[in-house]
């Protein structure tokens, strides 16, 4: 195993040329909505790949606040587990 | 050379099919856990009449109680992310292998005496604040340093080449974005009532 990780670790290094950072940058950028929405032409590939960081910052940021809040609301609230799957579902 | 494989993941994640049904694994994952967490008396209702009187003691008592099941909420959210996507994924193993190793530290801190491991855990709450604020401000141009700082926010990114780093960070932005949705459309199902 650890030596699986040193191996591709070596890989990824060095040897990925610029042309294929910005063919996968380009694909990320795909999933952005802040750069996707935005539109511009020209963005560097450290600007997306700063951009997916603050993604994916602002989506924990996200998950700890909505668990804070289904913390409150549970203890509040009595509901059937099926009425939740089945308004879930049904969207 | 290793090359990138062109199709694959990348594609295959924009799939309406797999994101639906990622999407539903995980919901019917996350509302078991969340179920089984009222059942088994995590959630303890406040709403029986006779504790008004005590309502002042208890203030800071249910504080902590839900801050506490906040976090068990948040780590089955994403245990049942990483487990509706499947051992597939290597950033899904990592998590799974995290919260695991988490898991375990926990029950063992449960062991030593309550108050000393409690402010044990809101020292390092403290440090991991600063760190993240730290981290936060680092913002460089170099390609290089941000790829540093996607590998510390990628579950297992640490010993993924640059493909799959960037294909792992790809579906796992879109399950986080899925997680937080369902999340949300809980919660607004729950306080709608």
């Amino acid at each position: 195993m650890s030596s699986r990780r040193s191996r591709s670790r070596q890989s990824g290094g060095a040897r990925i040329t610029d042309d294929q950072i910005n063919d996968l940058v380009s694909k990320l950028n795909q999933l952005l909505p802040e750069i996707r929405d935005r539109r511009s032409d020209k963005v560097s590939a450290a600007n997306v790949l700063q951009e997916t960081c603050n993604y994916i910052r602002s989506l924990h940021r996200e998950v700890d606040d909505l668990s804070e809040r289904l913390s409150e609301l549970l203890a509040t609230t009595d509901t059937a587990q099926a009425a939740i799957i089945r308004s879930l579902l049904s969207q | 050379m290793k090359t990138c494989p062109k199709q694959g993941s990348l594609v295959a994640l924009n799939d309406n099919d797999d994101k639906s049904s990622t999407r539903t694994k995980f919901a019917l994952r996350f509302i078991r856990s969340l179920m089984e967490m009222k059942r088994r008396g995590h959630v303890s209702s406040s709403s029986s009449s006779s504790d008004n009187d005590n309502n002042h003691n208890n203030n800071n008592n249910i504080s902590s109680a839900v801050a506490e099941r906040s976090e068990k909420i948040k780590v089955a959210a994403y245990s049942s992310m990483a487990h509706a996507v499947g051992p597939r994924r290597a950033w899904a193993r990592a998590l799974i292998f995290k919260l695991r190793r988490r898991a375990k530290r926990q029950r063992v801190l449960m062991k030593m005496n309550r108050s000393k491991s409690l402010k044990k855990i809101n020292n390092k709450k403290k440090l991991m604040k600063k760190k993240r604020a730290v981290d936060y401000n680092y913002q460089n141009d170099d390609v290089f340093s941000q790829t540093d700082r996607l590998r510390g926010l990628v579950p297992g990114g640490k010993a993924m080449d640059l493909c799959s780093l960037f294909e792992e960070t790809a579906h796992f932005i879109n399950c986080l974005a899925t997680q937080v949705k369902v999340m949300k459309d809980i919660a607004d199902q729950l306080s709608s009532k």
